[in-house]
C-alpha cells in the first residue's frame, strides 16, 4: 500500500475566459491566483513557493505580494505547468517550501502584454523560420503528412478529433464553442495550413488558471476536496526544431514523459478513468494516445474517429472540449490540469462517473517539450 | 523576395552560409561515427559528443519527407506557399520550400525526388529544393 505524499488543494481558472480585454496578462495571473487562494482559504502570506511560465515568476510574486523561498520559471511551452506540478511536488517533499502556487495568465486574444512569451531558439530561427513557418499552424503540423503516409492516419480522422471534442465542450458552460460540429463542417472550414482547416486548429483566447499544492498530510486541513498526485509524473523534451524530430510519426518526448509517469504511478492503461491530451492541433491527441501507449502505433486516429473517446465511451478524452473548443490561451497546459482536477473532485460539468484516476499530458512548443501528471481522488492505493 | 527574413549567422555556422554562396550545401559530419553527417551544423557530434567533425558537401539529392501548404502570412512570401522537410540522401532532414512547383497537394507527393537549388536573398544564397528534373533521386 502506498500513501499519497502531495495534494492539489486549490484549483481555479480566471473569473472570465475567452475575451477579457479589461485585464493585462499580469492581471490574468493574479485573477486566477486570487480565485485559487480564495477557494482554499489562503492569502498571499501563506504561499512560500511560486511557479509560472511565459512570464517571470518573480514579477508574479511581487504583484501578488508573495515572498517565496522557492521559485520555478521553467518555461518550455504550454506543458510547463505540468512540469511545475512535478517540480513543486519534489520541492515540497524535500522541504524547500510548504505551499506552492502555480499560475498561468495569457492575453492571447486581446494581447494586453509587454511581449509574447517566445521561446528563443537560435538554430530554429536560423534554419527554419527563414522558410516562412512563422505561426504554429504551419510548423506544428509539419510531421503530419508523413504520419498519414506511414501510419494510415487520414484527414477525416483528424477532423473527427474536433467533432468528438465538441461533444464534450457542449457540457461546459464556460467553453468558448458549444455548437455541434459535423465532419463536413470541419473539413470545409477555412484552410489554414493544408491539410489543416481552421476547426482542426486551437482557439485563441484570453485567460488563466492557478493551482495550489501542499503535502497530503496538510491537505486534510483545507476546505476543498484534495486531489492527490500518484507518483511523480514525467517530463522530457526533443527540442524546438521540428524538422529535427527523430521520427515524424511519434514524439520521443511524449514517450519518455509518459513512460516515466506510468512507471512512477505504478498504473496500467486500464486503470485510467480520464485522460487529457493537450490539443493545440487535431493531431496531438492522436500522437498522445499512441505515444503514451493507450493504443498501438497507427491506431490513434481510428480510435478517436470510431467514437471511443466521446461522452459515454470507454476512454473519456479532453472532456472540457480541449484547446479546440474550450479555450486556448497559448499555453493551454494549465487548462488540461484544471479539468483533470475537476474530474477528480467530481465537479466537472462533463463529469465521468466514478472517475478516480486521471492522466494529464501536455506538449510544449511544437513537439519540443512534454510533461505528464497522474492525478487521483484516492489518498492511498 | 528581398523582404524575406535573413538568417542571423553565428560563428559556428558561417561556413554553411559561405558554402551556400558558392552553390554548395555543406554539412558537418562526425569522424568517430564513421563520417555520419548531422544537421544543423555545430562543431561537435550530437550523437557521440566528439569534437572530431569535418565539413562535407551534400549531393543535393533528397526526397520530400513531409510538408504543409501555409495560408498564413510571412514576410516576402505570397500565401499559399509550401513549407516542406527534405530528407537528404545523406540521411539528414532540413526545412525547405519547394521551388518551381505549385503549392498544391496534387503536385506534391511524399517521397518524390527533390534536388538542391538556391534562392538569392540579399547577399546570401538560401539552400532550397525543387522537384528533381532527372527523375528518381
Ligand atoms: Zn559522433
Amino acid at each position: 500500500m502506498s500513501k499519497a505524499a502531495i495534494a492539489i488543494v486549490g484549483a481555479a481558472e480566471t473569473t472570465r475566459m475567452g475575451k477579457v480585454p479589461e485585464l493585462s496578462q499580469t492581471g490574468l495571473h493574479a485573477d486566477a491566483a486570487l480565485n485559487a487562494m480564495a477557494e482554499c482559504g489562503l492569502t498571499p502570506a501563506d504561499i512560500d513557493g511560486i511557479a509560472t511560465a511565459g512570464h517571470d515568476a518573480a514579477e508574479i510574486a511581487q504583484y501578488l505580494g508573495i515572498t517565496p523561498t522557492w521559485l520555478d520559471s521553467t518555461s518550455v511551452g504550454g506543458c510547463s505547468f505540468i512540469l511545475h506540478v512535478r517540480h513543486a511536488a519534489a520541492a515540497i517533499a524535500t522541504g524547500l517550501c510548504k505551499t506552492v502556487l502555480i499560475t498561468h495568465g495569457e492575453s492571447g486574444r486581446s494581447n494586453n502584454r509587454a511581449h509574447r512569451p517566445l521561446f528563443p531558439s537560435m538554430q530554429q530561427q536560423e534554419f527554419e523560420s527563414i522558410y516562412g513557418p512563422l505561426f504554429p499552424p504551419a510548423r506544428f503540423t509539419l510531421p503530419v503528412m508523413r504520419k498519414m503516409k506511414d501510419d494510415g492516419l487520414t484527414i477525416e480522422q483528424l477532423a473527427m478529433v474536433a467533432v468528438v471534442q465538441r461533444e464534450w465542450a457542449a457540457f461546459h458552460p464556460r467553453a468558448t464553442s458549444h455548437d455541434p460540429l459535423t465532419l463536413d463542417d470541419v473539413l470545409s472550414s477555412k484552410m489554414i495550413a493544408w491539410p489543416f482547416t481552421k476547426l482542426m486548429c486551437c482557439l485563441v483566447s484570453d485567460g488563466g488558471g492557478a493551482l495550489i499544492l501542499t503535502s497530503a498530510e496538510r491537505a486534510k486541513d483545507f476546505p476543498t476536496k484534495p486531489v492527490y498526485l500518484r507518483g511523480m509524473g514525467g517530463e522530457s523534451c526533443e527540442g524546438p526544431m521540428i524538422s529535427q524530430m527523430e521520427d515524424f510519426t511519434t514524439s520521443k518526448a511524449f514517450r519518455v514523459s509518459g513512460k516515466a509517469a506510468f512507471e512512477s504511478a505504478g498504473i496500467l492503461h486500464s486503470d485510467v478513468d480520464h485522460l487529457m491530451l493537450y490539443d493545440a492541433f487535431a493531431h496531438l491527441p492522436v500522437y498522445g494516445l499512441e505515444d503514451l501507449g493507450f493504443v498501438g502505433k497507427g491506431e490513434g486516429g481510428a480510435f478517436i474517429a470510431e467514437g471511443r473517446t466521446r461522452p459515454g465511451a470507454e476512454l473519456p478524452l479532453n472532456t472540457n472540449g480541449g484547446g479546440l473548443s474550450y479555450m486556448h490561451s497559448g499555453m493551454y497546459g494549465m487548462f488540461a490540469l484544471q479539468e483533470g482536477v475537476r474530474q477528480m473532485r467530481g465537479t466537472s460539468p462533463a463529469q465521468v462517473k466514478d472517475a478516480k484516476l486521471s492522466v494529464v499530458h501536455g506538449v510544449g512548443g511544437m513537439f519540443s517539450g512534454a510533461a505528464t501528471a497522474v492525478l487521483t481522488s484516492e489518498d492511498q492505493w | 523576395m528581398s523582404d524575406r527574413t535573413q538568417p542571423t549567422i553565428y560563428p559556428e555556422t558561417q561556413f554553411y552560409w559561405e558554402g551556400a554562396k558558392q552553390g554548395k550545401l555543406l554539412l558537418n559530419a562526425c569522424t568517430p561515427c564513421g563520417n555520419k553527417p548531422f544537421f544543423p551544423p555545430r562543431p561537435f557530434c550530437p550523437h557521440c559528443g566528439s569534437r572530431e567533425v569535418t565539413v562535407m558537401q551534400a549531393s543535393g539529392r533528397g526526397a520530400l519527407h513531409s510538408f504543409v501548404i501555409s495560408h498564413l502570412p510571412a514576410p516576402g512570401y505570397e500565401p499559399p506557399f509550401t513549407v516542406a522537410v527534405v530528407m537528404l540522401e545523406e540521411g539528414v532532414k532540413m526545412l525547405t520550400n519547394i521551388m518551381n512547383c505549385p503549392p498544391d497537394p496534387d503536385h506534391l507527393e511524399l517521397d518524390m525526388p527533390l534536388e538542391l537549388t538556391f534562392e538569392t536573398r540579399g547577399d546570401l544564397k538560401i539552400p532550397q529544393f525543387q522537384p528533381a528534373k532527372g527523375g528518381a533521386a
